[in-house]
This record gives structure tokens, sequence and C-alpha cells, in this order.
């Protein structure tokens, strides 16, 4: 047996302006094993792993395959190596179908034309071979983003890649789709291929890696083997310091009923006949954190966007005594605050600076004018505080433009926002989506904080984790409609998935509008 | 009848092939506004090189004994030389996109603004007035086929086929049409095509892929110019007699709402172009189209009875039905996602 490491990554340095992305990084894979690659947001892992796939350059050290020293300038010379990469954004061509997508980079042709009949076959094979169902003619757009990762993985396989790097593979994924990767993942491992896999989730990394490197602001922690450590001493490793894993949090003491919602329906967009959202009633109450949990898609999104006004709702809505079912979005906002599911799209506005983004609805209050123009000093300073009180981490401070903040700091960015604006209510959708435990710990803690400061809270979710631990009831939605009201102390995983399965439902509208 | 598909054919034919001109651009993911001024500068370059041979022993006696081969190979050389001249010219709009990363839209408009100007400099520079014409006879007693140029008697009948596809043609339609169906192939069928589509809509997809975006835009851009200057030249000698004057009527514009019209897809555009080549067809002739063949002009006595259906009202029809059909189908159509959108490989 020739050494047993396929890939070496020796002394790795990568230096960007400001800030060095990798400090002399050494990551061994070995042959047929399934390494995690553990580390927060701007750990480096997405830049050693670029360094890997021949997107960059390193200013130091070697990457060796098979003991052999190798120069990989660009993706080409990663994929003559061998390594593929399933990108946490999928690189797919959404109008193209799936056998083109497969193919595309690596055709078979024949005097320029394509030979698709034998790809077609080789991708039926793999497809079969390893359990993953795909439509071959199906659009990518057309198909489920679980199906659209199968599509990137059977890419990898069509090129016949043994070094299989996947980037936050499961952050979109439903629960059963997980279970699906993982079994898949052993598979290859079983079959000799090594898989680089990273993840801040440690139930994840605890379940199917055999070892797991630690990064921390670009430094190498420690490499350790999963069987002798323990998700908290993983979690301590990559934060630093001891992280809770457990929200911490005394029972809620309901007080006045801030938010209800009477009768809520949200037409569907295009050409579906059924509501997206269906006749839907509760109420959140001051002082509590009531979490709409559900499966990605059914409606959760549609909800929020007819209660904040972004798009058109039937139904009534009453904020604090105040009917505002027919209030526009800034009115709307002057008592609720909206931490938004799409931080880019709606939480962010990427071009402008932080500062900027950080008084997007207050720049018309009186603090911030002078004769009719931005104070740019209030802003300053009023950006710097908030900076300051919620440890917002940014190259340039208040003058850092929001695109080249890491996604947990401009989370921390809308959360100092939307909190510091000091509404009844505050809205969270997903607010913890893609973060690591650092960031997690930190945003819970801030929610639990604010609903003890007597705000009502109304948090959607797909992690069960963060439902069953922060909120203190859960609604479950299931194709629009609540199908049940849990307490998340009397209730289990397990019942909860039952409902958010549609499996089970509370009888008629009376669980419903408790 | 005849007579209106053939001047239907006349007009939907460059139209088509720039309208593909549009689709090969975009679809590389630049937006090539400057079809325009291709078209513009091709119909210069082709017009000028078929007035320079004209002088050149081979050709002028071919013209006068009736060497009919010849003069169609001088044909298809024009239409080579204003293709290639057109590519050239659309490599400052590669340039500014692609390696300057500039806004295509404006660097579009910019050589839109400069080749009418060049041209018409170029034109008085050259003869002296503002049209540059063919040095001796006109494009149809040099180039059009004719049933006598192919053997036939002047007063035999060839049909409703032969009348329509053979007499009183030019072989540059015919051209562009096989082009046309040849690039739409290659647009879907190979490996060229596929790579090329990738970068309009995803490049950062492709560039993992070991896709070379830069390279490929350039490509699209390149056979975009080529086509667009091929479809300048080819829409002067059809329709203009062979004259360049520093305009081409806005047929690139409407070349460009035509691939909108036609989803940027080949076959529906062909159909989008010959829609668009019939009220083309209208508004230059509609005095003389005999619509079922009895002998009644029932357009021009309509003209001529209500004043609102007058010459201006023919002359606006093309473009007004481009309005309305683009304000019904625009919304509608799906334009290649990543098109204006200027590569930065750094950018992730």
């Amino acid at each position: 047996m020739e050494g047993e490491n396929i890939i070496e990554m020796l002394h790795i340095t990568k230096e960007f302006p400001g800030i060095i992305a990798n400090d002399d990084i050494t990551l061994q894979l070995r042959r047929g094993e399934i390494h995690a690659l553990l580390g927060e947001n701007g750990a480096g892992k997405s830049t050693l792993m670029s360094v890997l796939f021949g997107l960059y350059q390193p200013e130091a050290g070697v990457i060796k395959k098979n003991g052999k020293e190798v120069k990989i300038n660009n993706p080409n010379d990663a994929t003559e190596l061998g390594i593929g990469m399933v990108h946490q954004h999928f690189k797919l061509i959404d109008v193209f179908t799936v056998l083109d997508n497969i193919i595309l980079g690596a055709e078979t042709t024949k005097l320029g034309f394509l030979q698709k009949k034998e790809a077609r076959r080789k991708v039926e094979e793999l497809s079969e071979r390893y359990g993953m169902k795909v439509d071959l003619d199906a659009k990518v757009e057309d198909i489920t983003v679980g199906m659209q990762q199968r599509v990137e993985i059977l890419k990898m396989l069509y090129r016949d890649n043994e070094i299989l790097i996947f980037d936050e593979p499961t952050a979109v994924l439903t629960p059963q789709e997980i279970d699906e990767l993982m079994a898949t993942m052993k598979a290859f491992a079983k079959e000799g291929k090594s898989i680089l896999f990273i993840s801040h989730k440690l139930n994840e990394i605890m379940a199917v890696a055999d070892r797991v490197t630690v990064l921390r602001k670009g430094k190498h922690v420690g490499t350790v083997e999963t069987k002798d450590t323990s998700k908290q001493e993983l979690s301590n490793m990559m934060v630093g310091r001891p992280v809770q894993l457990e929200v911490h949090k005394d029972p809620a003491k309901p007080g006045e009923v801030v938010l209800e919602v009477e009768r809520f329906s949200v037409p569907a967009k295009g050409h579906h006949k059924r509501d997206a959202v269906h006749d839907v009633s509760f109420q959140v109450r001051a002082g509590e954190i009531v979490c709409i949990a559900g499966i990605d898609g059914n409606g959760q999104t549609e909800f929020i966007h007819g209660l904040t006004g972004l798009d058109k709702a039937a139904g009534k809505v009453t904020l604090c005594g105040k009917d505002i079912s027919h209030a526009s979005i800034k009115g709307r906002g002057e008592s609720m605050s909206h931490i938004p599911e799409d931080r880019h799209k709606h939480g962010l506005v990427l071009d402008f600076t932080l500062e900027q983004n950080l008084v997007l609805q207050r720049f018309r209050e009186k603090q911030f004018q002078r004769g009719g123009f931005i104070d740019r000093k209030a802003v300053r300073q009023y950006a710097e505080k908030l900076i300051g009180q919620y440890d917002v981490r940014s190259g340039q401070g208040p003058v850092t433009v929001a695109r080249s903040m890491s996604g947990g700091n401009q989370q921390k960015a809308i959360i100092a926002r939307e909190v510091d604006r000091d509404k009844p209510l505050v809205v969270a959708v997903q607010p913890t989506r893609g973060l690591d435990v650092g960031a997690i710990e930190y945003i819970h803690g801030q929610l639990v904080k604010e609903r003890d400061a007597g705000k009502a809270i109304l948090l959607v979710s797909l992690e069960l984790d963060e439902v069953m631990s922060l909120s203190d009831r859960i609604l479950v939605m299931y194709e629009g409609e609540i199908v049940g009201e849990l307490d998340p102390k009397e209730t289990t995983v397990q019942e909860l998935g039952l409902y958010m399965a549609g499996a089970k439902r509370m009888n008629g509208k009376e669980g419903a509008t408790a | 009848m005849s007579f209106l598909i053939q001047q239907t054919l006349l007009y939907a034919v460059p139209l088509m092939l720039v309208a593909l001109a549009g689709v090969f651009a975009e679809r590389s993911g630049i937006i090539n506004l400057a079809l325009e001024g291709i078209m513009i500068f091709g119909a210069f370059v082709g017009v000028f090189f078929v007035r320079l041979m004209q002088g050149v022993d081979v050709f002028a006696s071919a013209a006068k004994s009736g060497g009919w081969l010849t003069l169609q190979g001088l044909e298809l050389l024009a239409m080579l030389v204003a293709a290639a001249l057109g590519a050239v010219f659309s490599l400052l709009l590669s340039f500014a996109s692609v390696n300057l990363r500039a806004d295509q839209t404006i660097g579009g408009t910019a050589l839109n603004l400069m080749a009418p100007a060049l041209v018409l400099f170029l034109v008085r520079v050259i003869a002296n007035q503002n049209t540059l014409q063919m040095a001796t006879g006109d494009a149809a007693s040099w180039f059009m086929i004719k049933k006598t140029t192919l053997g036939f008697d002047r007063t035999a009948d060839l049909g409703f086929f032969g009348n329509t596809f053979i007499h009183k043609v030019y072989l540059a339609t015919y051209v562009c049409i096989l082009l046309f169906v040849v690039l739409s192939i290659i647009l879907y069928k190979t490996r060229f095509g596929l790579r090329l589509r990738s970068c309009g809509e995803n490049p950062q997809a492709a560039d993992s892929l070991g896709i070379n975006v830069y390279k490929m835009r350039y490509a699209g851009t390149t056979i975009s110019g080529a086509l667009a200057g091929m479809g300048g030249f080819v829409y002067a000698l059809t329709t203009a007699n062979c004259a360049s004057t520093g305009d081409v009527a806005g047929f690139g514009f409407l070349a460009l709402a035509v691939m909108i019209f036609g989803n940027w897809k080949p076959l529906n555009i062909a159909g989008a172009s010959l829609l668009f080549g019939l009220f083309k067809c209208i508004a230059a002739s509609y005095t003389s189209i005999d619509i079922n063949g009895d002998g009644v002009f029932w357009l021009k006595e309509l003209s001529a009875k209500v004043s609102f259906f007058g010459a201006h009202f023919y002359r606006m029809l093309p473009y007004i039905v481009t309005l309305i059909v683009l304000a019904f189908t625009s919304k509608k159509s799906r334009a290649p996602k990543a098109e204006g959108v200027p590569y930065d490989k750094g950018m992730r």
C-alpha cells in the first residue's frame, strides 16, 4: 500500500489584504476516510478548500498527492488530480437539463458535436449504484434542492473524482435528505473515495466523520478522531472558549397580546390554485417566544411576507391594539422589528456601508438629520455604538461595505439594527441559518434577552433543535395551515416531526386558534 | 403572393440573422446593443468592397458577358468581408465589456453613436456625397438571380415555387438562411454551444468546471459582430440597392426586439422575423401588393379612401407592431441570467 495519505496540505498560508485567512495550516486526508473540517464562519475553511480546488494560490506551503508535490493553478488541475467539490452555493445552470449540467466541462464529443448517449448511460449507472435518484431530462430550476445536490455529486462521480469536497452540504436539506446524504457519503468512503466534509454542525460531524480538523481564526487548532472526542470538546476547540450548546432560559411570563392574526391568508404566486397560507389565526403575547415550525416551503416565507407587508394578504392583523391589515411596510415597522429570512435580499443593502445599513429605517429620525441632510457624524457615532455593543466584526468598522462581511457578522448587524429599534414585536425568520455555534449562541441569547425585556417574539425556524430549545410555544405549519400547537416542554422531536410531515394534525380550528 | 413572400423574406432574413447575432452575444453574457452600429458599419464595408471590386477586370468583364457565377462569388466575398470587419468592430465591445468590465449598455450605445458618424464621414471622403453607391450598374443587374440568368426563357412560367424562390432572388438570402440553421445547431448541439450558453447563465459555475468565461464571451461577441456585419451588408444589398448611407433604418434595434420577442431561441426568432418582415414589406410596398392576385390593390385603395391609413401609417406599422408585441411578450420572455454582468473571477 502506497502511503496512507492521499492528499496532504502542508503549512498552507494564504493572505488577503488586511487578513491572514490561512496561517500555516496542515491538513492530511487519508485514503477512504471522511474527514471533517470544522470552524466558525471566517475561520478559513472555505479559503483552504479553495486553495485545494485551485481557485486561490497560497503564499506558502505545498500540496502533495500520494506523497508527490503537485501544483494546482485552477479548477482544471484539480479535476485532473481527481479532486471534485460540491460548493455551498450550487454551481448549476438553472435552464439546462440535469444531464447537460453533469456533462458540462467534461463533454464527450464527435467532431465537436455532443455525444450524450454514452454520458446518459454512465450517469444512469452511477445514480443506480449509489441510489441517487435524478431525472436527467428535467431542468435544474424545476427540481428540489435535494435533487440539485445529487446532481452536484453526480458531477463529481461522472468525472471519476476520488477526492470529494463537500462544502456545508446539509445547510439546505430536509432531515430525511440529510440522512440519505450521510449514507451516500459513507458508501463513497467504503469504496475508497476520500471525503472532505466542511461543516459546523456538530451532530453531523459526530455521526459521519472519522476525523475532524478544527480551524479557528485562520489557524489550525487540532486534528482529532471523532471516537475520542465529544460535541462539547469540539465546540470549545472551534470557538476557543466553553460554549453553551443548550439555551438557558427561565419559564416565559406571557403578558398582553401584542400580535393577533385572524383568518389570515396569502394567495399563492403563479398558477397554483391553493393559497400559500390558508386561514391562519393565532396570538403572540409580550414576553414569549412563539415559533412557527415546519419543513421549508410550507408557507412560512409567504406568511412572513404577508405579515410584514412585503406581499398582499387577506385577513386581519392587529398589532398592539391597532389594525394594521392595510398598513404600509413602513407603517407596520413602527411597532415591528423584522429579521428577514433572506439577509442579502431583504436585510441589507449589500453595496452600502455598515453604518448606512444600520440606519436604514432610522435616517429620517431627528437625531440623524441636520437641515435636510443626513448628519453623518451622528450616524457614525450611532454605528460605532451598535458595533461595539453587538460585537459586529468587519474589516473597516462603520465604513465596511456590507457585501464584504462574513455571513455571521452580516446577521449580527441586522440583529443589532432591529433589536435596537426597540419595537414591541420582533419577527425573526431563520435567524441562525448558516451560522456557526458561536454566532448561534449569541443570537439565541439576544432573543431570550429581548423576550425577558417584555417583547413578543415570533420566530420562524426549520431547525428542530432551535425550535425545541428556544421557543415557549410551537405552531406547526403544514401546507399553509397551522396544524398543531405544541408545548416544547411536553412534546418530543418525533411528535413534532409527525406534525411537520402532515401525518398528524389537531382537529379543526380549535388547536390552531388557542 | 409571390411578390409578398419574396419581399417579406428580403426583410426577414437579415433581421433573423442579426437577431441570432444578438443571441450569440447575450447567451455568452454580453448585451450587444451595438447591433445597429455594427450593421451600419458592415453595410458600408460590403458596399465599399463591391465598389472597389467592380474595377477589377475579372468582375467587370463577368458583368458584361453575363458570367453570373463569378458575380455571385463577388457577392459571397463581400458578405465575408463585411462579416470579418463587423467582427473586428465588435472587438471594441468585447474589450470594453470583458477586459475593462465596462457597462455593456453604455459600451454598445457608444458604438451605435460612433458607427453612423464614422461611416458618413468615410462615405463623404470616398464619394463626396451622402450615399455610397456601386460604381456602375445596380444590385439587380449585378447580383439578382432571374430566370433569364438561369437560362430559362423570358416568357417561361416556373410555377408558384419557381416564381417565388428562383426568380428575382438574391443568393445572399439563402446563404443567410443556411447560416442561421447551421449556427442554431451549433448553439444547441455542440460542446462549444453548451459552454457558450453556460457562460450567459452562470459564469461562476462555468468557471468552476474549467471553462474560460472570458474566452467564451469574446467568442460569442465576435460571432455576433460577424453576423451583424454580414446582416448589415445583406440588408443594404437586397433592400437598399447596394448603397450605404450610415443608416439601416433601425434594423439593428428591430433585431433586438425580435430577439426578445423570440425569447432568445432561434426557432421563435425565425417566426418573429417573418412577422416583422411582413409588416416591413407592407410598409415599403403597400401600393403594389396584390394579396390574392385578382388585380385589386386593396391596401392601396384603403389608403386612398381613408386618410388615416396613409403612407405614414404603413411606414410606422412595423415599429408600432414591435412596441405592441414587446409590451405583451417581454414580461414572459426570459433573458440569459448573467447577461450584462461583467464577470470577475475574484468575486464569488
